[in-house]
């Protein structure tokens, strides 16, 4: 099983989901999320006096996949959530030691 | 045909009594409907009658019971009339009907402006919380809020009576005769009333409807002012002090001001004691209101010293966004809509129809303004700045006040657009170069542009309106209409009140500060007011943890090459 955490723009989210779904992908948490990578900052003014904002507002995909998903899901995120600018966000890919369904106690793939 | 009942689910207890309801309304609807018609019948003919019909015999429709009148065309005749003797009335009696509806309408009109005034409390209470930030909601919502009813107080106790104790007789509100009893002394042979000393409490015989409707009238004007330096105060002043403050401008400092220009004072004299044109001519307040309020804003927040964090250590001005930019538009409307009683409420008198150059102008200006202070900023950096928009309509408002009577509509217009770059310099100057943190903008709102309110009555009043104002015969005109004299009188009650209220404040503020403190706690200050100070915060559901207040918690720390360096050299990590 692996874990694949996707940060990206928070206006691509809805393509996003539609495209691990269509994948197979059956739940997601999704949580709204703020940081910088490579395009930094950027600099207003407000009534004439300048401010940074350095962190950027982007949305935070997590699934939870048997292995045999996991590379049909990335490139699923990669074809949705990429504009070849700075800032498209990142995906980053984790084995997965056990998964637990709370109702029913199932453990493992069973649970997913 | 057979009659099958089928088995039904049994209404609910909500649905009978809708049911019930509409069975009501339908019955009520019907028997109504069915009365008018039966009414209307023997009514249709006198309908078709020529209106002033009545008129030819007042004994004989005084006698008979009036029928409806759908259209009003005959409602209001000679019969309303009181008399003695319906066959004779005398002129005498007559006078008297017209004169009591005369004062009638100016009461009216002065009171229902008087409650438009009141609603601008809302207006800046929006405005002014608006622009700060979200942490210190509840404790700038609750300043706005409070100086209405303890700015109430305070002008009942004394302020009335020190600004109006001696203005005489109001004319257009049937005389306000026990306004009589002025405080004065002689300088240079010339007689300087300084403040009135009747009215106190509202008590004795001030108990006058004319004097009511005064007191009402002037209490939510001061109460305009008592607003005003909360707004560049906000964000870091004691609750404690703000309400010790409250008190002392609205029961000293403005009721003073306002009886030199309005209570018969020693500026409203400089035209018959000088002849400097009218004296110090202010229609509705751009100097006695809202320059007032904005000089004292300009006194309490350089004697509170900036916002932690407003200021880096070089001095550079850092930006901190006020966390609700829809409401402090909404304010601004409100503020827009409220000044409508404002200036045309200032006449005093409905039946004086100026006040359709009066209102008409006072839009005029706010346009001006608005239209300005965003055209500056697209220019400047590229984008309007709503905050600045904002401010640029108040401006324009702030400025027109002193000259809305008086001035033509291009007049105004000019005025507003002037208000409105006046307004962007002064905040840029203001924040960078003085260094005065202003969260609203108050002191380049009301302060500058109440100035150059009263300033540009002095340049450009048309000579058309204001004949016997201030007692001096001849209407008021200004410098470019060729009384550069009038222009002189606006520049030395521009200065006087700069110079008395400034001081006034000042010291106020330096032994306030040595007895209670004018400043809250740097802890409290970055962890927001709402809790520590007012025990309530204004968004307990969006607040994460303590400290982190709205959506800029810290744009200080964010700022390029910033530290936190508050006033009373405060540094925090």
């Amino acid at each position: 099983m692996k874990k694949i955490e996707c940060i990206v723009r928070p206006h691509l989210l809805d393509a996003v989901k539609s495209a691990l779904q269509d994948v197979g992908v059956v739940g997601m948490t999704v949580s709204e999320v703020k940081g910088f990578g490579r395009q930094k900052g950027h600099t207003e003014t407000y009534r004439g006096s300048e401010y940074k904002v350095e962190f950027l507002p982007k949305v935070k995909i997590e699934v939870a996949i048997p292995d045999g998903l996991a590379e049909q899901a990335v490139e699923a995120v990669l074809k949705t959530a990429k504009t070849g600018k700075f800032g498209d966000g990142k995906v980053f890919i984790t084995s997965l030691e056990e998964v637990v369904r709370i109702r029913t106690g199932e453990r493992g793939e069973a649970a997913l | 045909m057979s009659l099958e009942w089928k088995e039904r689910k049994p209404m609910t207890k909500t649905r009978r009594l809708f049911v019930s309801f509409g069975i009501g309304i339908v019955l009520m609807l019907g028997v109504s409907v069915l009365r008018s018609l039966h009414a209307q019948a023997p009514a249709a003919e006198p309908a078709g009658a020529p209106p002033e019909a009545p008129a030819e015999a007042p004994a004989a429709a005084a006698a008979e019971p009036k029928g409806p009148d759908p259209t009003g065309a005959v409602t209001g005749t000679a019969a309303d009339v009181p008399v003695k003797d319906a066959a004779n009335p005398t002129l005498v009696e007559v006078m008297d009907t017209v004169g009591h509806n005369k004062i009638a309408i100016n009461i009216v009109w002065t009171l229902i402006t008087g409650f438009l005034v009141m609603f601008m409390q809302a207006g800046f209470a929006m405005v002014e919380t608006g622009f700060t930030r979200a942490k210190n909601a509840a404790h700038t919502m609750s300043m706005n809020f409070m100086v209405y009813p303890i700015g109430m107080l305070g002008y009942w106790i004394c302020g009335f009576a020190l600004q109006m104790g001696g203005v005489g007789g109001i004319a257009s509100l049937g005389g306000t005769a026990p306004l009589n009893s002025e405080f004065t002394v002689t300088l240079f042979g010339k007689a300087f009333d300084l403040f009135g000393t009747k009215g106190f409490f509202l008590g004795g015989d001030v108990y006058d409807v004319g004097v009511f409707t005064l007191f009402l009238f002037q209490m939510v004007f001061m109460d305009t002012t008592v607003t005003i330096p909360t707004g560049a105060m906000a964000e870091r002043w004691k609750w404690s002090s703000f309400l010790v403050y409250a008190f002392f401008m609205s029961m000293f400092v403005y009721p003073i001001f306002a009886n030199w220009v309005w209570g018969g004072g020693w500026l409203s004299d400089l035209g018959a004691n000088f002849g400097l044109g009218h004296g110090h001519v202010d229609f509705a307040g751009s100097s006695v209101v809202h320059m007032v309020g904005g000089v004292a804003a300009l006194a309490g927040a350089l004697a509170l010293g900036p916002r932690l964090g407003k200021y880096t250590r070089d001095g550079k001005s850092v930006a901190i966004p006020g966390h609700h930019l829809p409401m402090a538009i909404v304010g601004t409307f409100i503020l827009a809509f409220g000044w409508f009683g404002f200036n045309p409420g200032s006449t005093l008198a409905g039946g004086d129809l100026r006040i359709a150059v009066v209102a008409t102008n006072t839009m005029l200006a706010s346009a001006g303004g608005a239209v300005a202070a965003m055209v500056m900023m697209m220019v400047k950096f590229g984008k309007p700045d709503p905050s600045m928009m904002a401010n640029g309509m108040l401006a324009g408002l702030v400025a027109i006040t002193a000259p809305c009577a008086f001035v033509t509509a291009p007049s105004a217009v000019l005025i507003g657009v002037i208000s409105g770059i006046l307004v962007v310099f002064s905040v840029f100057f203001i924040d960078q170069t003085l260094k005065v943190d202003d969260p609203v903008g108050a002191i380049s709102v009301h302060g500058v542009n109440g100035a150059w309110g009263v300033l540009s009555l002095g340049l450009l009043a048309d000579g058309k309106y204001g004949d016997g104002w201030n007692g001096v015969p001849g209407a008021v005109t200004g410098l470019f209409y060729g009384d550069a004299r009038q222009f002189l009188a606006q520049c030395i009650g521009t200065l006087t009140c700069f110079v008395w209220v400034f001081v006034s404040f000042y010291v106020f503020f330096k032994i306030l500060d040595v007895v209670l403190g004018n400043r809250v706690s740097a802890e409290t200050e970055l962890s927001g007011l709402d809790m520590p100070e007012m025990g309530a915060l204004a968004y307990p559901e969006f607040a994460p943890a303590a400290g982190s207040g709205g959506p800029f918690p810290d744009s200080a720390s964010t700022a390029p090459g910033a530290v936190r360096v508050g006033a009373l050299g405060v540094e925090t990590p």
